[in-house]
């Protein structure tokens, strides 16, 4: 991220562009994602317009409704644990900026290039069932503590079958580090052919759509949305939130969607890189310094690519039950997760 | 319990488990839940009583009248012509149906009958507010299980019904058109056609459900085999309409009674399902909506000519008796008992409405299921609280 002004500056300067850069990683798309897809997408699939008041075409609608949001009186109920209650949304909201640390969005273009990126992801992520799981227990109230544990439950199930569909990526590429991950789909070739590089989704498509269930149950999006289940258990472990505590858990909600989708994209879309056979760039330092400005606009193309596939499964499909749930990811995704790793393993030996 | 299927036997094996478990094993500590009398699946303010052995329901009871509004005792201070505007709000999505067992009791009691054309367009209506309430369930049917966009889609054909509605009598919620005698009004200039055009709208309506709904195959998992009724506890508990018809039990007032109304002018077909689950229940009903667009079809063309209102005095009384007439409404069994003393009101008025007894099956039916399939089976009994309430 700072290479890429190629001068020098002081290390508080360094740290200001890291925290600015990561406020505009996190709440750029999730702002993009909400308006795009929440207001306007599932409008149109639902044959109305949408918000077309506040703006262009509704575009300034967020900003509406984050300022209804926050003027509202901060809530909590009386026998609610308040320091627990108040930290909850928090903890959901600082997992989604710990991902977004070793996503690379340019050649030189990322917060920390971390070996073990994706282990470290994969990590992290996990960190928003704690304060989903609080959220739940905090509230006092039965509904909210029937969704947090129904959450925590779903969370955990659905972990496993995505780091099991990310093994098989990090078989092929041979590194956890998202930019070699990244280096390995650009700089590749099918057979000898480098038109399109090498993108997972191509090789690791069994992985690639085990990734993407999991991602919807990760991000409790239906048909895997039992923790907030609006019809049963009102809004779950959010019930008790209103004003910019529930706004909190609003962006995280979307923040994780974007970044979730970016890694997605980076894992099997070939995140920020175009195939380099096209500019003839062979590695890493050959790649020009214009991708820095590129690459993140390439990604994000890529995220709201798969976000679109995710929040148009969710506005179609009508929601599991929690046994159902489980049932599918210990009895079908595990299994067939476990036979892609072998299979890929074997693959990657033979070649 | 005769004729049990596997899937039944099992659920009720289940339900008696979960109740041995709460019973036997020490340190278990049940939690009630209370779902409702604000909650977003009860349609109003329903509230049920759910004892839970973890997600599993041991123990549930409804406890109804939240939202009572004395119907039947306000009727006892109105004449008979007024009764009309109060029935319309019990079952607020099909109002006009309300109100025709209501006249016709009255009718029956002044020994009149309306003219042959007011009885078609009278079936006609009735059939309309049968599409608009049922269309209407079939798109909640998706809320309820987390599909969203079913609804709007509900909502957008509605639309066109209750449009219809309106133009023939003015209302589109609560059309009070319905008179002792006959009908208010006849129907406006190009209603027909327009009607014509309406069916096929609400025939692919009913076509892009079952595609996005029916055949979804996690809308399958959730509805089959859940809340099973079988065909003699459909009986004792006194359902009707098309729960009783989902438990495979062929009965239809439309069809099996002969009232002054137009559905024997019509070719139509009673559906039944043998299943007795939730997914039978709204298949029946997404067929009952296709055979009331077809009813409504063949009826258009045939209205007889002639007048819409026969000779009433100006100032209805009706003469001592007692008279009960129900109806296949869009809920289930309708009926009124009416009771005249000879005065300008009724002296005694009982309303059955089809909710109320539909959801009298709840306690059992929701012994053993998970929280979810409560949504599923409070959905697919489809209730209305003002029909529950009245």
């Amino acid at each position: 991220m700072v290479s890429v002004l190629a001068v020098d500056l002081p290390y508080w300067a360094q740290s200001l562009l890291r925290v600015l850069g990561g406020l505009v990683a996190v709440l750029l798309p999730a702002g993009t994602i909400v308006y795009v897809f929440l207001f306007k997408m599932m409008s149109f699939m639902q044959s109305r317009l949408g918000p077309m008041e506040a703006g262009p075409y509704g575009s300034m609608q967020l900003f509406a409704e984050v300022g209804k949001w926050l003027q509202k009186e901060d809530i909590y109920p009386e026998r609610a644990d308040k320091f627990i209650f108040k930290l909850a949304p928090l903890i959901v909201l600082a997992s989604t900026f710990l991902l977004v640390v070793v996503v690379p969005f340019g050649p030189d273009a990322w917060f920390t290039n971390f070996e073990a990126g994706i282990f470290y992801a994969l990590a992290v992520s996990s960190v928003s069932v704690l304060g989903i799981l609080i959220a739940g227990w905090a509230s006092a109230n039965k509904y909210s503590l029937l969704g947090g544990l129904r959450a925590a439950g779903q969370l955990i199930a659905y972990e496993l079958p995505m780091v099991l569909a990310v093994i098989g990526v990090v078989i092929q590429a041979g590194s956890m580090n998202l930019q070699d991950i990244v280096l390995a789909q650009n700089a590749g070739s099918i057979f000898g052919w480098d038109g399109l590089g090498n993108p997972y989704v191509l090789t690791q498509f069994v992985g690639f759509v085990i990734f993407m269930i999991a991602v919807q149950a990760e991000l409790t999006q239906a048909p895997f949305d039992m923790p907030i289940a609006e019809s049963e258990l009102v809004s779950g472990y959010m019930t008790e939130y209103s004003g910019f505590r529930f706004l909190i858990f609003f962006i995280g909600e979307f923040a994780t969607a974007g970044v979730f989708a970016m890694i997605a994209s980076i894992l099997f879309l070939g995140g920020w890189g175009v195939p380099f056979a096209w500019f003839g760039w062979t590695d890493m330092d050959s790649v020009d310094n214009w991708m820095n400005i590129v690459g993140p606009l390439i990604l994000f193309t890529k995220m709201m690519l798969v976000v679109f596939v995710v929040m148009w499964v969710r506005f179609s499909y009508p929601r599991f039950r929690e046994d159902q749930l489980q049932r599918f990811a210990w009895k079908v995704l595990i299994p067939i997760s476990l036979v892609n790793i072998m299979v890929t393993a074997i693959l990657k030996v033979a070649f | 319990m005769t004729m049990l299927t596997d899937r039944q036997q099992l659920s009720y094996i289940a339900a008696q488990a979960a109740d041995a478990r709460v019973n036997l094993e020490l340190e278990t500590e049940g939690m009630t839940l209370n779902i409702g009398p604000q909650h977003p699946a009860t349609h109003g303010t329903l509230r049920i009583i759910a004892r839970l052995d973890g997600e599993q329901v041991v123990w549930a009871e409804p406890s109804c009248g939240y939202m009572h509004r004395g119907y039947e005792k306000l009727t006892e201070v109105r004449t008979f012509p007024q009764v009309t505007a109060l029935v319309n709000r019990i079952d607020w999505l099909g109002s006009f149906a309300n109100e025709v067992p209501f006249i016709l009791a009255a009718e029956k009691l002044m020994g009149i009958e309306a003219p042959a054309r007011a009885q078609h367009i009278r079936t006609i209506l009735f059939e309309l507010s049968r599409i608009a309430n049922v269309s209407l369930f079939l798109g909640d049917l998706g809320v309820q299980l987390g599909a969203i966009t079913p609804v709007f889609m509900a909502f957008r054909d509605r639309e066109y019904v209750l449009n219809l509605i309106e133009g023939a009598t003015g209302g589109r919620f609560h059309p009070n058109f319905d008179r002792i005698g006959g009908l208010k009004d006849d129907l406006p200039a190009g209603w027909i056609d327009e009607t014509r055009n309406v069916m096929k709208k609400l025939r692919r309506f009913c076509d892009e459900i079952e595609d996005l709904l029916f055949g979804n195959e996690i809308f399958q998992s959730r509805t089959r085999g859940i809340g099973v009724i079988p065909r003699d506890v459909a009986m004792q508990y006194g359902l009707s309409g098309a729960n009783l018809r989902a438990s495979g039990v062929d009965w239809d007032l439309r069809r099996d009674q002969s009232l002054p109304m137009a559905w024997n002018k019509a070719d139509w077909k009673v559906w039944t399902h043998n299943d007795g689950d939730s997914f039978a229940r709204c298949w029946v009903r997404l067929q009952e909506v296709r055979e009331s667009t077809k009813i409504v079809d063949q009826l258009i063309e045939t209205i007889p000519a002639g007048p819409v209102m026969t000779k009433v005095p100006r100032i209805i009384k009706v003469p001592e008796g007692e008279a009960w007439v129900a109806t296949e409404n869009p809920l289930g069994e309708m009926g009124y008992y009416v009771v005249s003393k000879g005065d300008l009101g009724p002296f005694r008025v009982k309303i059955r409405s089809a909710s109320f007894n539909n959801m009298s099956i709840t306690p059992w039916l929701l012994k053993g299921v998970y929280v979810p399939d409560i949504i599923t089976i409070l959905a697919s009994l489809y209730f209305i609280l003002g029909d529950i309430d009245r």
